[in-house]
């Protein structure tokens, strides 16, 4: 669809050269304090008495153009304000924004080249579907007929078309979703932000909703910068990811480089499962002390007499816990070098009668020895528990 | 209901049983809920608008003085065909809508600042200081305005030092007073519509482009509609019946004066037929602002 490519003699900026940083943040701090601190603190579960909490703490960010970006992390992260600071709805304490290499840091956010995409839609409720979604070009004073053809052509692109004259209230939630998309869309910026969007939507329509979105911006090729809590969402939808954790960024990277080279424990425990071996038992199995991690995937679950080649490492343990997934069952395995370890097996042969039955059950973990992955410094940065 | 009524121990109590008979009635628990209000409503409230209305098409007699039970329109004929009626009646509408658009005028900041700016601690606050002149008697604020706007009042007293004088006991002083009285059955409703609005709608508007302005224009001021309208809605059928503030305040007449002097001996049936139109007014009122879409978002 090509709708959406910037074919109009617009006065929109030429295109940044490709390559180029779409968004560049450097150093960027964000503290709330006083009553909004206050709030902030005891909404994200921080210390409830603190009175300034440092929600953004020192990140530094380079974004491409046309790439879809997203901002991993769990809630009170710094995410989200992060998005918010690109937008414009909050200033940095510290630290500068920069839009395809300008300086927006202290721009209003109607005075910046990006469209955001709330959680909960903010779509305008007096407003119908077309007026919520021409809302932006009646500012901009597109002349009507042009605005009329671009507001069609985006909720063609959403799949929403025939519902001009609905009003926002007699949407499905997805649909407000795709209004929500159209809306921001249809201004073609060069920079569009999804905070949570797909949050309150049912998990098949999720599902839907992401193969969707990618191809949208396959399309209109807009960098798209995608906040999330859910790692699976970000793994499968993200040409590159930053992993949040306490206001930092842990960890940059495409998806693979995430999860097969975690940089710190709290991106190897975020980005799928931890099985961190550490201490002893990482002395006892890897012959080192340091910090490594192991996917449950490779691990192989054998009777507690099974033979070790030479380059596989054994682990000799108790299940403790089944957790039957369907497709797959997770094990949880205590360790008798004292330490748990996930093993997740495809349930080719069994039924969940005996995967559950396993529970107790003595049983020998076998995984090769280059499968151990060394995680770079020792807890990561921020100790971020797993 | 998960126990059979054959389980139930025997000794259950009274007050169960009363409350397991209720809880498969829910017409009975309906009508136990709602028997003592709408027999209120019935007869102290629609009994007594009844009573009006059948004043208001009954006739006085010129030589007794007496109330004659025939039914008649001509109360509201001679108050249409008489000039000085219809001049009160312009005169007091006029006074009910400049009162509610000052009111508006005045509430819609201090509304805006308590529900979208101040902090939690300082909105109690506010929300007190907007509620306490509820408080003291309407009488004695009447009463202080009218000292404050008198000759030798404060107002004046305090206006002299730079050459000016107060509006007095006049219209104009009168439309203080009603500004005064009435500004905080403004701002309550104002405060809680401006409140419902999410944030996140207002970023959206300046996301997609708009200035503060434009933000106001197109999406804060159709949101809270409703809440101005409930809002005018008091102020203006407040200022529409009241008859102590003008009669203490000025020397003019508003039709809330002409029913009190009609009331009693001198002619009951024009007093209610008077009392009649400032409820058509309103009802006038009410279906402007429904057609306005007022309470759509009810």
């Amino acid at each position: 669809m090509a709708i959406l490519t910037r074919d109009d003699p617009a006065p929109a900026p030429a295109p940044a050269p490709s390559g180029a940083a779409a968004v560049r943040l450097e150093h960027l701090v964000k503290r709330f304090s006083g009553e909004v601190g206050r709030r902030v603190a005891r909404s994200t579960g921080a210390s409830p008495d603190a009175d300034t909490v440092t929600a953004v703490d020192g990140i530094d960010l380079e974004i491409r153009d046309g790439e879809f970006f997203s901002m991993l992390g769990p809630s009170g992260s710094g995410k989200t304000t992060t998005l918010r600071l690109i937008a414009g709805f909050e200033l940095p304490t510290e630290g500068r924004v920069y839009l395809h290499g300008e300086d927006v840091t202290q721009r209003a956010p109607f005075e910046r080249d990006v469209n955001t995409v709330f959680q909960d839609y903010a779509l305008f409720p007096h407003m119908t579907v077309g007026e919520n979604v021409a809302y932006g070009l009646t500012i901009r004073k597109v002349p009507r007929p042009e605005r009329e053809r671009r507001v069609g052509d985006a909720l063609a692109m959403v799949r929403l078309n025939g519902y001009e004259r609905r009003k926002p209230s007699q949407l499905s939630g997805g649909q407000r979703q795709r209004v929500a998309l159209a809306r921001a869309l249809v201004n073609r910026p060069r920079v569009l932000l999804l905070d949570e969007p797909l949050g309150a939507l049912d998990l098949k329509l999720r599902e839907e909703m992401q193969l969707e979105l990618k191809a949208i911006q396959r399309d209109v090729r807009i960098t798209f910068i995608y906040v999330t809590h859910d790692q699976e969402e970000a793994l499968t939808m993200s040409d590159r990811l930053a992993v949040f954790n306490r206001g930092r960024v842990e960890q940059v990277g495409s998806p693979a480089e995430m999860y097969e080279r975690p940089a710190t424990a709290f991106v190897a425990g975020f980005v799928g499962t931890s099985n961190l071996l550490r201490g002893d038992a990482a002395m006892a199995l890897v012959g080192d002390a340091g910090l490594y991690t192991v996917r449950p995937e490779k691990i192989r679950m054998a009777e507690p007499n099974a033979a070790v080649a030479d380059d596989e490492v054994g682990a000799d343990g108790t299940i403790r816990n089944v957790v039957y997934l369907g497709p797959d069952t997770r094990y949880i395995v205590v360790l008798d070098a004292g330490t748990e370890l996930v093993v997740t097996e495809q349930n080719l042969a069994t039924s969940s009668m005996e995967a559950l039955a396993a529970e107790g059950r003595r049983v020998r973990l076998i995984w090769k020895r280059h499968h151990n992955f060394r995680i770079g410094d020792q807890e990561g940065s921020r100790g971020g528990g797993a | 209901m998960t126990v059979a009524p054959a389980e139930r121990p025997a000794a259950a109590s009274v007050s169960r049983r009363v409350a397991i008979w209720l809880d498969r009635r829910p017409r009975v628990r309906l009508a136990l809920l709602l028997a003592a209000p709408v027999g209120w409503l019935v007869v102290m409230y629609l009994g007594a608008l009844g009573v009006l209305f059948l004043n208001s098409v009954w006739l006085r007699d010129e030589f007794t003085g007496l109330v004659s039970r025939t039914l008649s329109l001509d109360n509201f004929i001679e108050i249409a065909t008489t000039p000085i009626y219809r001049t009160v009646l312009l005169r007091t509408v006029g006074m009910a809508a400049a009162v509610t658009l000052t009111c508006a005028v005045l509430a819609f900041p201090i509304a805006y600042f308590m529900a979208r700016v101040a902090s939690p601690r300082v909105r109690g606050l506010l929300v007190v200081a907007v509620l306490m002149p509820l408080w003291a008697s309407y009488l004695v604020k009447a009463y202080s305005w009218r000292l404050i706007l008198s000759e030798d009042g404060l107002l004046n007293w305090l206006l002299a030092p730079i050459g000016l004088r107060g509006p007095g006991q006049t219209e104009i002083g009168l439309w203080l007073v009603f500004t005064y009285l009435w500004l905080p059955y403004m701002i309550l409703p104002l405060f809680a519509g401006l409140e419902r609005i999410p944030s996140s709608v207002l970023e959206a508007s300046s996301d997609l482009g708009a200035r503060g302005g434009t933000t106001f224009r197109r999406v804060v001021f159709p949101l809270v509609i409703p809440a101005l309208a409930a809002g005018s809605i008091f102020t203006f059928s407040l200022t529409l019946g009241d008859y102590v503030a003008p009669s203490l305040i000025t020397t003019t007449q508003f039709i809330g004066n002409l029913i009190y002097l009609n009331f009693g001996a001198p002619n009951l049936p024009l007093a209610a037929a008077l009392s009649v139109v400032p409820l058509l007014v309103m009802l006038g009122y009410l279906a402007l602002a429904r057609r306005l879409g007022a309470f759509e978002a009810l």
